[in-house]
């Protein structure tokens, strides 16, 4: 138990910094709180006096709209104090190592880091320096993991769809670059899905993702056949000046989600994208904006979910 | 030690409560045995209102000790509770710090016109000024027990004592 660096001595969450090695029913819990404080969030007080006194520094040393906001309002209804620290522009250009900047707002008594890093595997090495009573989330570090997000498409996978078992999930695009889709292939194997399947062009699809337990596909058509769930993820545009990828055009007219290529998922399929996204490249307006799209119940429920990370490891 | 009957407490509370009731009477019921005896008492009463669920673990005045209880229930008041007369049910009335986190969280939805504490059982020991209006049966505790309210599979309610897992 020991050596996994998110428990404490009891087996508890002392800090989320990747769905991969976190028991299931440590999973649970977190997606089971989340359900409780939906609740909270639907309220016209949408406060719970949890965190009161508590602080939470956000530390993005990468630049996020969406995650950050989503913490930030999180930790504001949980009534815990928010500080944003935008690291880019600020100390590390002076050249703080990222431990003394920690060391030092540690001494501003925090009590939670959220931290986003280009560096995979940062969190973990704030988690294995800050003192005992103050906890580390992941939210996002360089291609390796971002927890919450993971979680948050659990959410609403389980919202949406009620149980795991008998699930056909999809996930597409750029999985090569992505933490998005490395943690939900975590989360979703430990929660029993049968069946989940990466959809890709070669370039983007690390050769042993098949060793997680996934079904490669570069047709799309063939890939989506029979889904429940559809993971779209977001294109980087930076990608397309490389070898990788001939051109937008040519990967919508491959890989980007359109209404016709949806029919060949389940009728009732759900279709999810962790954000920003980019219209007319890896997802069409139609399709976006449509019957099948989730994505924005997804961006209220990783509020929710975020309140149940925080929630939990400040109480252990 | 021989305790009181739950089912002819939850009679004698509904006849007790059914001359009180009024237009703007409603219920909620804590978690977990509160739940169970606040679903009797509104189904022996035939409330109007539809009965309300709470879970009172983000407002507990334990979790920096004790951290997030596993499995929070989701608190659902499927009404307005601003200018209610509310009927809050819980099984055992105990230090009152279960009831004191309910009327916190009661207010976050909304000011009732009153709140009244109905309980089945009442075993002393109160931390904080809190009483019941309505009360089944005074109960005394040893020390290092625990009283609490079980349902059947058949859904008869019973009390019971158990070994106290903290204190």
């Amino acid at each position: 138990m020991q050596s996994n660096p998110q428990l404490n001595a009891k087996g508890e969450l002392q800090h989320l910094l990747s769905i991969e090695g976190l028991p299931r029913e440590i999973v649970t819990q977190i997606l089971d709180t989340a359900e409780s404080f939906a609740g909270v969030t639907e309220r016209e007080v949408k406060k719970v006096p949890l965190l009161r006194g508590k602080s939470v520094f956000n530390l993005f040393f990468e630049p996020s709209t969406r995650t950050r906001t989503t913490f930030e309002i999180a930790a504001k209804r949980l009534s815990a104090d928010v500080i944003n620290l935008n690291i880019a522009a600020s100390s590390q250009t002076k050249g703080e190592s990222l431990l003394d900047t920690v060391a030092n707002l540690s001494a501003m008594q925090a009590d939670i880091f959220v931290v986003r890093h280009e560096a995979s595997g940062a969190p973990y090495l704030v988690a294995r320096h800050v003192k005992p009573h103050e906890h580390v989330i992941n939210a996002g570090d360089g291609r390796h993991a971002h927890p919450t997000q993971g979680l948050l498409d659990l959410y609403t996978i389980r919202h949406f769809k009620k149980d795991f078992r008998g699930l056909t999930v999809a996930i597409v695009g750029d999985v090569l670059h992505s933490r998005v889709a490395r943690s939900l292939i975590h989360g979703l194997t430990t929660l029993g899905a049968p069946e989940v399947r990466v959809i890709g062009p070669q370039t983007l699809v690390p050769t042993g993702v098949a060793a997680l337990g996934v079904h490669v596909f570069h047709d799309m058509r063939e890939g989506l056949k029979g889904c429940d769930v559809v993971v779209m993820l977001r294109l980087q545009n930076e990608r397309m000046r490389g070898a990788l990828l001939p051109s937008a055009q040519e990967y919508f007219k491959n890989y980007g989600l359109t209404l016709e290529k949806l029919s060949v998922a389940k009728p009732d399929a759900i279709v999810m994208h962790p954000g920003p996204m980019n219209r007319g490249v890896e997802i069409d307006s139609s399709v976006a904006d449509g019957p099948h799209s989730v994505i924005l119940p997804q961006v209220t429920f990783g509020i929710a979910v975020r309140m149940a990370v925080m929630s939990i490891v400040a109480g252990n | 030690m021989q305790l009181p009957d739950a089912e002819k407490l939850c009679e004698q509370l509904a006849a007790e409560l059914a001359p009180k009731l009024g237009p703007k009477s409603a219920m909620i019921g804590l978690y977990t045995g509160g739940a169970w005896l606040a679903e009797r008492l509104h189904k022996l009463l035939d409330m109007k209102s539809p009965l309300g669920l709470m879970d009172i673990a983000f407002y507990r005045d334990d979790y920096h000790e004790q951290g997030l209880h596993h499995d929070p229930k989701r608190t659902r008041i499927p009404f307005d509770v601003s200018g209610r007369d509310l009927l809050l049910v819980d099984d055992v009335l105990y230090t009152g710090r279960t009831v004191r986190a309910a009327m916190n969280e009661l207010f976050d939805y909304g000011r009732p016109a009153s709140i009244s504490l109905v309980v089945l059982a009442d075993r002393g020991g109160r931390q904080l000024p809190i009483c019941a209006q309505y009360c089944g049966a005074k109960v005394a505790v040893p020390a290092g027990r625990r009283l609490s309210l079980t349902r059947a599979a058949d859904g008869r309610l019973a009390l019971a004592l158990e070994p106290d897992r903290a204190e």
